[in-house]
């Protein structure tokens, strides 16, 4: 996972790049069979504690999903920590500083 | 035979292992708010809608800023971006009304956000692109036509 947290005048700007297939589950393979979803339902993200962001997802986010949201009462040398689920339950937390 | 069943054996176990693995690994899913699988799941726009916001009023507004192609190239990825000035923005849904299931995502927000966020989506063919923001117990709805080239589903 790739963070980038910016802050101006205590707003902090998140971009967030994601490494994932976002199997749809209605693609089929070259036997033409249904290749099983696997696609992240939830992004998340904590600062000091507290919950700055979350979404729900389903198939329709491209494959390596981009994020990007914004939020307040972040300095720089804060940390943002982001998290990932999916639907078979992986997942992957990630911290960056904000600068 | 034996080679067969230490195989069977390794496999089995192996299995267990990542068992135990994805159920340490899912521990974090506790910090998770929750995931609106019916909305998810709905086939149609209206379902959708439905089984996201029910039973709130839904009025058009131009306080809703959708900013998405006109013309994407490739469907695979349309960058759409959404933001507002709305007070107490609580949500906002991104709704592609032709793909074959038409909720994309629901940002949750709280009051540390600021109601402009970014994503890329998946469309299938040309469709209407619906941007809901929920906001005391307000639904605030803007729509734009994105013509798709090259459709994002293949296979």
């Amino acid at each position: 996972m790739k963070i980038k947290a910016k802050v101006k005048n205590n707003v902090v700007n998140v971009k967030v790049l994601i490494s994932h297939i976002m199997e749809t589950g209605r693609r089929k393979d070259e036997a033409g069979k249904l290749v099983p979803g696997n696609y992240i339902t939830e992004v998340s993200a904590r600062s000091k504690g507290v919950s700055v962001f979350h979404v729900e997802t389903g198939p329709a986010i491209s494959k390596d999903p981009y994020l990007a949201f914004v939020f307040k009462g972040g300095i720089s040398g804060d940390t943002v920590s982001i998290s990932w689920v999916d639907n078979l339950g992986n997942t992957e937390t990630t911290e960056a500083v904000i600068k | 035979m034996m080679k067969m069943m230490n195989r069977r054996h390794f496999l089995t176990s192996s299995a267990k292992g990542l068992g135990l693995l994805v159920a340490v690994t899912s521990l974090p899913r506790l910090a998770f708010a929750g995931w609106n699988e019916k909305a998810f799941k709905a086939e149609l726009l209206a379902d959708a809608m439905a089984a996201k916001y029910p039973g709130l009023e839904l009025v058009d507004s131009d306080a809703v800023k959708l900013k998405a192609p006109a013309i994407a190239e490739n469907g695979a990825v349309v960058p759409v971006s959404v933001k507002t000035d709305i007070e107490g923005v609580k949500s906002i849904s991104l709704f592609v009304e032709k793909n074959p299931s038409p909720l994309a995502a629901t940002f949750n927000l709280g009051p540390a956000n600021i109601a402009d966020v970014s994503i890329r989506l998946r469309m299938g063919q040309t469709s209407n692109l619906i941007a809901v923001v929920e906001a005391d117990g307000k639904l605030y709805r803007t729509q734009q036509e994105v013509k798709v080239t090259i459709g994002g589903c293949g296979g």
